[in-house]
Parts: structure tokens; sequence; C-alpha cells
């Protein structure tokens, strides 16, 4: 067992890294300010193939393994979770269900773009009562004229403010119950498609996120991903890949905290010495520093173990203990800055902000529990 | 129990004018960053503004469990008012009227009690945080008074406030000996208030630098002599801790009410959400730990009104509850899920005020050393040696 990173991993934690501490730190705090990204970061992102992570060479795609991608994340989420999350959805969930599912139709006509960062897709699953039990979801898709007909509203949309594409799962058998649901790609200019107010949240405030209604949107039968009736499957599968993103974003936010208390710890001085050394300080700090290391693990297993074949076990646990480890840390640095972790001025209070969404998007840690128990109880 | 109907009666008194009068702007002025001076005049009438000062100098003087409850109702709706309300009396106030002589008392405290004025606490330096013995503003003798230069930071209510209490060192001599504190207002040449700060939570509260730039401040103005300011300020906030414990719990319950109300309505898999053993646990270890932290903050409460000794028990009631705080508002997000990190719900806006609290008015780590620091007192006055071999020796 080979602990160490390989060469590719190595490179695009290096580049990434590149890219989080010269563009993306400089201006995060602008960013949350005013509650928006850029263009010109999702441009640059585009032009060093981030839109393409895990699409194939011949898309235009980096191919990545999800090992290297484990750790792009990571070292993006470290510059900005805001940014990251963007890149997640799109590739993880979006870039992935049509590469995995769609037909050769859909292949053709969207990832070649999608890999160059020319479309950018969302993905919409949530709805207003349908989180965790998101097969209850009630957006139907109803067959009409060779195409569907899409009502119903999702919520917490990702990047909805400027995505072209949406992935959407609604029902096609209403009497089927999860069993019914189909997955659908929307472009952003059909008619019906509504995109609704900027959500005001406490965290990961750059990051676009809004309601997205369809009132009687027509969509062409081409656009249905996969088979009719087996799209929460086709959820179910991706939520692997999703999960593996967020475990590094949550780890990148982790350490960003991490970094910043552990500077601040050996700077300020208290009582004529560093608070670092202070015992209770140390311990925090290597405290920290344990579950960051544990987490990381965690997240690269699980991202080595789903390139061998499903692997939603250690997904759901890299997932579970990555956003409870940024959540724990990200406390501990603001405390460990005092009276300066509760001013924006400094960086901590941010990443205790970000860190919260962590454990509730892509699942919560209480559904992540349920997964896990079930995987438990399977046979090997 | 702890409480008296009467205590009863008041908290559902003030839970009404919370609820009614002051609910409606905490989203605002989180989101304005501006505290809402029009409510200042209402929580007056109260008598909220004058609660550890005799009536003689226009307090309403209650007992400190009454102003441990107002203080719990006003921050369950909303922080930052709970937060000023607190910092106004139990720092801005209360060294006035116990450390003041009567000429001072007559002279301030009419106008920050039944006066309409907020009054602030000076101690905090950029410099002298948990180390707030480590004060670098000073106080020269000049005249028949003193020359301050210096700058405190983090100050409540600094730019609304009349009167400010503050710290200055007197002597040369090094460490905590040589520290006073003095009574200052807003107009003393000088004497100004820096840019609001721009903080993580509690944002409708005034937080900010106050500038000393030769300020002339004169003796009649000192609280007390020259070197007691470090046993006053101690003394204060052993006090002060006791409503920062008050506010976090307050703000723990409103989580916790929003929570457990949400998850009796929402249904998943056919049942109430609080029903699911992974959230209705959950739920119960927040109201659990809210209980404990209520005991020890009431109990802090009439020992302090008891004339006993209660440092080490406000330190752990402040310690308990803060952290408490942050756990239960942490976790009530959590159970509201998406909702609960946007501005439609009030929990993501109680979990960034509350962590003030495990940091202002002495940190948790600071808590821990004077609740450790006692423990070691009490076991060195204590002669049985149970539990040890007959032979120990501790070399």
């Amino acid at each position: 067992m080979d602990f160490e990173l390989g060469e590719d991993q190595k490179l695009m934690a290096e580049a990434a890294r590149e890219f989080a501490e010269k563009k993306l730190m400089p201006i995060a705090e602008k960013m949350d300010e005013a509650e928006e990204v850029p263009k010109e970061i999702y441009t640059e992102l585009a032009e060093l193939g981030y839109f393409g992570m895990l699409l194939p060479e011949e898309y235009g795609g980096l191919d990545l393994d999800s090992l290297s991608y484990a750790c792009a994340m990571e070292e993006l989420a470290r510059g900005s979770a805001s940014v990251m999350v963007g890149l997640s959805v799109h590739n993880s969930l979006c870039c992935r269900a049509i590469y995995e599912y769609g037909s050769e139709f859909l292949k053709k006509k969207y990832l070649q773009k999608m890999a160059a960062g020319e479309i950018i897709g969302s993905y919409c699953l949530s709805e207003p009562g349908a989180g965790t039990d998101a097969g209850s979801l009630r957006t139907t898709a109803d067959e009409k004229g060779g195409g569907f007909l899409l009502n119903g509203t999702k919520s917490w949309i990702t990047s909805a403010g400027f995505a072209n594409i949406f992935i959407v799962f609604a029902l096609t058998d209403r009497a089927a119950g999860h069993h019914g649901i189909s997955c659908f790609l929307v472009d952003r200019d059909t008619p019906g498609l509504n995109i609704g107010a900027k959500e005001k949240k406490m965290g990961l405030k750059p990051s676009d996120t809004r309601e997205v209604s369809f009132i009687d949107c027509r969509i062409p039968g081409e656009n249905l991903v996969g088979e009719k009736n087996k799209g929460f499957p086709i959820a179910l599968s991706l939520l692997d890949n999703g999960r593996i993103g967020i475990a590094a974003q949550a780890v990148g936010i982790a350490q960003a905290a991490f970094e910043e208390a552990f500077k601040y710890a050996h700077e300020r001085e208290q009582f004529g010495q560093p608070i670092a050394h202070f015992q209770a300080i140390q311990f925090k700090l290597s405290d920290m520093a344990l579950k960051i290391e544990a987490a990381r693990l965690l997240t690269h297993k699980a991202a080595v173990l789903k390139d061998r074949g499903r692997s939603t076990k250690y997904c759901s646990m890299a997932k579970l203990f990555a956003s409870e480890t940024a959540n724990w840390v990200a406390n501990q640095a603001v405390q460990i800055h005092g009276g300066y972790g509760y001013v924006k001025e400094y960086a901590v209070e941010r990443y205790f902000r970000d860190a919260r969404v962590t454990e509730i998007y892509e699942g919560t840690s209480e559904a992540q529990r349920i997964v896990i128990y079930r995987n438990l109880c399977q046979k090997k | 129990m702890w409480t008296t109907l009467e205590h009863d009666k008041y908290r559902m008194k003030i839970r009404e004018f919370a609820e009614s009068e002051v609910a409606p702007y905490a989203t605002r002025i989180d989101r304005q960053q501006v505290f809402p001076e029009e409510i200042i005049p209402k929580l007056n009438d109260l008598g909220l503004l004058g609660m550890q000062v005799d009536r003689k100098y226009g307090g309403t003087f209650t007992d400190t469990l009454t102003y441990i409850i107002a203080v719990e109702e006003l921050s369950r709706v909303c922080g930052s008012t709970g937060i000023t309300i607190a910092a106004h009396n139990s720092l801005g106030n209360f060294p006035i009227y116990k450390f003041g002589n009567e000429r001072q008392k007559q002279k301030y405290l009419p106008e920050i009690t039944t006066g309409g004025k907020l009054a602030a606490f000076g101690l905090t330096e950029p410099g002298a945080g948990s180390d707030a013995g480590g004060t670098r503003t000073f106080a020269v003798k000049t005249g028949d008074g003193y020359k301050v230069n210096g700058t405190k930071c983090w100050i409540t209510s600094a730019g609304i406030c009349q009167t400010v209490v503050f710290t200055a060192r007197t002597s040369k001599e090094g460490g905590t000996h040589g520290i006073s504190s003095f009574i200052i207002k807003h107009g003393a040449r000088g004497f100004a208030s820096g840019k609001k700060e721009n903080k993580l939570g509690l944002r409708g509260s005034d937080t900010r630098f106050l500038h000393f730039d030769d300020v002339l401040v004169p003796a009649e103005d000192r609280l007390g002599e020259e070197g007691e300011g470090f046993k006053q300020f101690m003394i204060t906030l052993d006090g002060g801790r006791i409503s920062i414990g008050a506010m976090a719990l307050g703000l723990a319950q409103g989580a916790l009410d929003v929570a457990v109300k949400y998850a009796s309505k929402k249904q998943l898999d056919g049942q109430p959400l609080g029903f699911h053993q992974g959230y209705g646990f959950k739920l119960a270890d927040m109201a659990t730990q809210i209980e404990a932290s209520r005991h020890l903050i009431y109990h802090a409460a009439l020992l302090k009104d008891s004339g006993k000794p209660f440092s080490r028990e406000s330190a752990m009631a402040k310690l308990h509850a803060s952290e408490t705080g942050t756990f239960v508002c942490w976790s009530a997000i959590g159970i509201l899920g998406e909702a609960g990190l946007t501005d439609k719900f009030p929990v993501e806006r109680m979990w960034r005020d509350v962590k003030l609290d495990e940091i202002g008015e002495g940190t948790s780590e600071i808590q821990r050393l004077v609740i450790s620091r006692l423990l070691l007192k009490e076991a060195d006055r204590n002669c049985s040696m149970f539990g040890f071999p007959p032979d120990w020796k501790s070399e």
C-alpha cells in the first residue's frame, strides 16, 4: 500500500494550488462581500481545463482519475470554496450524468463545449418538499408530442444564475414513486424555465444559489438522459462523485482555516509570549491537524476505490467525516483568533461560515449515516 | 427551582415585548449593521437600562436573576439587542455604581439609566485581550487630572453610547498594579470612536475602536484610587460573565424553539422529522445542554446576590452556556437543512451571534484558566488526603 501521491496527482495539486493562491485567495474576501464570482475567474479556469476534469480526451477533457480530481478540488477549495463548488457540480454531477448515461446525440451536442467551459452545468434534484427524501420529489415530466412538459420547482440550485444547462430529475410515472423518476437535460433559454432570485446565504456567498421553476416547460424527447423511469439510480450513482468533491472541499476549507490559526497563534502575543506557547492552543492545533489528515486520507481512499468500481460506503464516510472536520476545525480557528476571529478583516470567520453547508448539501450528515449503515448491512 | 412566580411573570412580559417589538427588526439590523436607536426609549420604559443600579440614581435595581431573564429573553429573538443591554448594564453602569463615589454616581448614573443613554466599557486593547492586564493606554498625571493616550478595541456600543468607563495605566509599575479606571463622555476633546467593525455576527450591535489622543480627564472622574483598576474590572467581569452566559442561553433557547417546532411539523417518511432518532436525539441533547446551562447561570446569579463568592460559578456558567450556545445554534441549522443556511430562518444568524459568547468577556480558555486555578486553590486549602496512599509524597 503506497500512501505517496503519484506524479499525476502531485502535478494537478500543484497547478491548482498555484491558481488558488494567485487568483482566488487575493479576492476571496471581496467576492464574499459582493456575493459574486467575477466572470474572468471562470474563463481562466476553463482555459486551464478545469471544466473538463472528469471527461475523456475525446471531448477535450483532462480525463483525471478520481484521486487527481480530489487533490485538485481540495486545493481550489482552499482558495475559494465558493468557486470550487460550481466546478464540483459541473464536473461531478452534470458532465458525468451526460457522459455515463446520455445518448450519443447528447454527448456530441454538449460534452465538448462543457469541457471547454462554454456550457456550464447545474443540477436540479432538491425541491422545497424533497430534500433528504429526494425520492419524494414532485416535479413532473408529462410526455407530450414527442417531448416532455415539465412542471415543478427545484430549490438550492448551485450556479443557477448563470448555468447554461440544467440536469433535472422529474416524475414521468407519478404512481411509481421514486421508480417513476427520469433524468432530463434542460437548456437555460427553454420557455417555461424560470430562475428565481439569488438566495441570501450565510456562507458560500459568492456561489449563485437560486430556485429554478418549470411552468409548462417543453423539452424535446432527445433531452431524456438515460432510460425513462430510471432516473433515481442515476441520481444515486452520481452522488458518489459528488461526495468525493464535497469531501475534498471540506478538507480544503479545514486546511485553510488551520493554516490561518497556526500562523496567528505564533504571531499573537499575550502574557509576554506567543499564544502558541500555551498548551490549550497547542492541543487544539494538534487535534485540528490530526482530523484534517484523517479526513484527507479517507477522501483519497474513497477516490481510489471509486475508480475500481462503486464505493458508496467510503464516499459517504469521506463526505461525513471531512465535513464534520471542516466545521470543527473552522470553529477552533475562530476561537484561536479571539476577537480578531470575529471580524471580516480576518479570513477565518468566512471559513467558519463556508464550512457549515458541507454537512448539509449532497446529503446531510444524517443521510450519510443512513447510507453507511445500509452498506454495513450488505453482505460482502 | 430558581425562579419565583414573579420571575416567571416578568419573563412573559419581556418575551411578549421581545417577540412583538424586537424580533421584527432582527434580520434588518443584521443586514444593515445599524443598531435601532428608536428601541432605546422602549427598553428604557421597561426599566432595562438601569437594572443593576439603585433607584436613587435612576435604576430599577432588580435582583440579578430578573436581569438575567431580561437579557435571556431579548437575546432569544435578537442577539444584537441582548448584548447591547448586557454590556450597558453589566459593564457600563455597574462599575460606576459599584466603585464610584456619591458625586460620580449622582453625576453620571441618571443619564445612563432613566435618561435613556447608553454606556460602554473600554477595557480591551489590540495588545491586551485575554491579557487584559497588559494595558498600554496611559493616563499621565497633569495638573489636577490626567492626560490619556491609547486605543481600545471591540467596544460594544462605542459609537452610540454617551458614557464610557475605561482603564488606563497610571503607574509605570508593570503588570496589573498600575491600572486605574476612569469615566468619560463622548464630546471630550481628543476622544473619538473609530469606524464600525464589520463582524461575523451581532452585526446590529455597534462595535468600534476608541481612540484617546491627549485626552484630559479630571482626577474627580477616576473611579476609586489609583491602582485599583485591575481589581475593579475583575469584579465587573465576574458579574458580566453571568449576563453573557444569559445571552448565549437566550440565543440557544431561540434556536432550539425554532428547531423543535420545525422537527414537529416537517414530515419525513410519513412521520415528523423529530420522530426519527437521528434528529430527535439531537434535539434531546440540545435541550439537555440548555437546561444544564440554565441551572449554572441561575445558580451563579443567586450566589452573586447572596454576597457569597461566585467567581468559579460565573466562569463555569459562562463557559458552559457559550459552548452550548454554539453547539445548539449550529445543530439547529442542521435540523432545518438548506433552509437553515438562509435568512428565511433566524438560526444561521443566531449561530453567528452566539459565537461571540465564547470569546467576549473572557474567552473559554480564560474561563478554564479561572476555574482550574480556583479548583487548585481549594485543593490546597483542603487538608484531607482522601484517595492517596498514606506514604505518598509529591516530590
